[in-house]
């Protein structure tokens, strides 16, 4: 456990992990009678055939997840989803003049992980800003120092690093002088959107990636439909990362909250599988 | 004289019942009725039943089987040609393939051969007898052949190769086997667990193996599949799975659901128990757009999650593309048929949720190329249905993924996978059949391409060695 709430799991999929790349998920079901859950990739090792995730407890299907013991087994694993980081594809020279500059948010600071490392190993200036409500809730800080040049970390209580949002230090920092071409937001929709409006303002161009509610997330159902440019697009197959400035966030957070009835009612009257079989 | 014998009705849960439950809606006949029906067959010596079956059922002769009181050796004829005989006995449209070119129908009533095909599969499955020792597999010829998808065209595709001995592994995206048959259609017209897992646990005793999870263009590719793993030819099984959806205003509101997305929730994620974790809202008014099987499907679905259901159509009743089963199935339980009628715009509440959908008139104008008269709106006639939620069961196009991802693989301006009669594909050793190529059709449509590109890979296999 990251924290009380979050979990990290290294899970074996020799096949997913032979062919996963910065910026993908992947969907786990833990049992039979259980959600389809895309998570995030937030590390992944080809030779050991094995994937990193982190995830959060938030309703039935993540706690069913959460209550798994070291060497027990998902039901099903499935991935690697989604198109790689765009940075994975551009070519070295273009690569070389770019210096990023990450904004993590929460247990969106995971899948940042993967990215800055790939970019660090390529010799590519990276930046990170880790933001949580308090310190208690910062994760991956140690990792993330290792892949990166400089880490900032923030809280909005000030309990540790800069006192306030991860957009004002995102300003700050631009003030100070930090001279980014490319900023990338992976955390709460509502703080991508945010994040959004500020490299806006100082003319940054930003990728988020969305975690929208899927089924399948091959392109069959179309739960993750969301307007990019005034189009619709589906994060699994054509995302999940986008061009910030196109996203509408409010539509994307309306959609998210779909099932919230149905969920609340599941969570009444889930039994809470932690210490099965004891 | 044995044609005088009418046609054996077949028993059905009572509408009022089964709107309420997702038990199987047709009971199928029990082994009295079944051997009066095949004492209906005349046993033609030229059987256009057989021609218009696309896997060659030897229809004739297994219902001869029937009639003698030997169902096995009846189950054993069907198992020559078909590996999803309880399957293709329930959702084959018959009245246009066997049936509809049945002898008996062009003065009264066809055999009904689909039912006669379900009971002998049903029946044999009552009596645990595995189709694998029906089949006569052949001994094991070392070629390894992948298939990709578990749907209807690969099952079918596998089954033919396993049985001439060839090593297959289908790779299915899915944590379930089946494809449409899983995902789908609904728990009342195929029973999952009862009749869909055994006749795939049948495709595996034939010594196929299926690998569920594997997303091929996403976690190996047919390259590495040739390539790095050994396998000698692949065929492309993958069925048409995107959804289409009308490009009108509103229609990304919370309550606005393709047909796929319901369907799968309820079907494959088995939302409509209480005891499975994924969530459905159908809400109390339901608006189906569209007017095939899957409008059907999804209608009578959410009916069953205890919504009143219109089905929006812009053409008449006469042109639903349907099976006239499927629709006369639904009226019955009480679904309601807005005809003439095509959506304009989703409308929504202060919170972003349906609450209505717009719609406008229209009227039969001339017929368009596909012979059917085309609709045309009538000026001035636009109207709000209220409704708590929409489903589009507009159609569905083949999944990109794995021609982006392979070299040399054509596709049609719609997305579909370029193949000749046999299945070949523009890339050598790959075959397809199925909706991928064709663009949605049905299971057996699906399963007779399967077939023909399995003997195509037998040939090639042949030719290469």
């Amino acid at each position: 456990m990251l924290t009380p709430t979050i979990c990290r799991m290294t899970v074996e999929a020799p096949r997913l992990a032979a062919a996963a790349q910065p910026g993908q998920f992947l969907i786990v079901r833990a049992d039979e009678k259980g959600e389809r859950i895309p998570l995030t990739i937030s590390d992944f090792d080809a030779k050991r055939g094995t994937v990193t995730i982190v995830t959060q407890k938030i309703g039935a299907s993540s706690s069913d997840i959460i209550a798994y013991e070291p060497g027990e087994a998902f039901n099903d694993v499935v991935g690697p989803l989604g198109l790689p980081s765009e940075f994975t594809e551009m070519d070295a020279d273009k690569l070389s003049a770019m210096r990023y500059i990450f904004i993590a948010g929460g247990v969106g600071t995971a899948p940042v992980y993967p990215q800055a490392k790939w970019l660090h190993d390529h010799g590519v200036a990276v930046d990170v800003i880790i933001g949580a409500k308090t310190k208690d809730l910062l994760i991956y800080k140690d990792e993330m120092a290792a892949v990166c040049d400089n880490l900032f970390i923030c809280t909005d209580d000030g309990s540790e690093g800069f006192h306030g949002m991860v957009t004002a230090l995102l300003e700050k920092l631009v003030a100070e002088g930090h001279n980014y071409t490319q900023a990338v937001a992976i955390g709460p929709m509502i703080m991508m959107k945010f994040t959004t409006l500020t490299a806006k303002k100082l003319g940054l161009p930003i990728v988020v990636s969305l975690n929208t509610l899927m089924v399948d997330g091959t392109g069959m159902c179309g739960a993750c439909r969301v307007s990019v440019g005034g189009k619709t697009r589906f994060a699994c197959v054509e995302g999940p990362e986008f061009d910030g400035y196109l996203v509408d966030f409010d539509e994307a957070m309306r959609r998210q909250g779909q099932y919230k009835a149905e969920e609340a009612e599941a969570n009444e009257k889930h039994v809470c599988k932690i210490g099965r079989g004891k | 004289m044995a044609n005088r014998i009418p046609r054996v009705p077949v028993r059905e849960q009572d509408p009022k019942v089964r709107a309420t439950n997702f038990d199987e809606v047709c009971y199928g006949y029990n082994k009295e009725e079944a051997l009066l029906e095949a004492s209906r067959c005349l046993n033609c010596k030229n059987p256009r039943c057989m021609t218009a079956c696309p896997v060659s059922l030897q229809i004739p002769r297994f219902i001869a089987e029937l009639a003698a009181g030997n169902i096995a050796a009846a189950a054993a004829v069907i198992a020559e040609d078909s590996s999803l005989p309880a399957v293709c006995g329930r959702v084959c449209p018959q009245e246009t393939q066997c049936e509809g070119s049945c002898v008996l129908g062009v003065k009264g009533e066809p055999v009904a051969i689909g039912k006669l095909e379900r009971f002998v599969a049903d029946y044999s499955r009552q009596e645990g007898k595995p189709a694998a020792e029906n089949a006569g597999a052949k001994a094991k010829n070392g070629h390894k052949v992948a298939v990709i998808g578990s749907g209807p065209a690969g099952l079918a595709c596998a089954s033919d190769l396993a049985k001439w001995g060839y090593d297959v592994t289908v790779f299915e995206a899915l944590h379930k086997a089946g494809g449409v048959l899983e995902y789908g259609i609904p728990e009342f017209r195929l029973p999952k667990d009862k009749v869909l897992k055994h006749e795939i646990d049948d495709v595996r005793a034939l010594g196929v193996k299926i690998e569920t999870n594997v997303i091929v263009g996403r976690t190996i590719t047919i390259d590495s599949l040739m390539d790095k793993e050994g396998f000698e030819a692949v065929f492309i099984g993958t069925g048409a799975g995107l959804p289409k959806f009308m490009n009108i205003p509103g229609e990304n509101l919370n309550g606005v659901f393709s047909a796929n997305e319901f369907l799968t929730r309820n079907n494959l994620m088995k939302a409509w128990r209480e005891d499975y974790l994924t969530p459905i809202h159908a809400g109390k008014k339901v608006c189906v757009v569209g007017g095939g099987n899957v409008a059907m499907d999804a209608a009578r679905t959410a009916l069953r999650l205890g919504a009143e259901v219109h089905i929006v159509y812009r053409r008449t009743e006469a042109e639903l593309p349907a099976r006239r089963e499927e629709v006369h199935h639904a009226a019955e339980e009480g679904i309601i048929f807005d005809m003439l009628t095509n959506p304009v715009e989703v409308i929504g509440d202060e919170k972003g949720w349906v609450k209505a959908l717009k719609c406008i008139k229209m009227e039969l104008g001339e017929p368009d190329e596909s012979g059917r008269r085309s609709p045309v709106p009538v000026a001035g006639s636009e109207f709000e249905i209220p409704t708590e939620t929409v489903i589009m069961a507009l159609g569905t196009s083949p999944n990109p993924l794995i021609s982006k991802t392979t070299q040399g693989l054509e596709t049609s301006k719609r997305g579909c996978l370029v193949a000749n009669e046999e299945g070949a594909t523009t890339r050598p050793g790959v075959f397809a059949g199925g909706d991928a190529v064709t663009g949605a059709a049905t299971v057996i449509l699906a399963m007779g391409a399967g077939r023909t590109a399995a003997k195509a890979i037998d040939t090639y296999l042949k030719q290469q060695q």
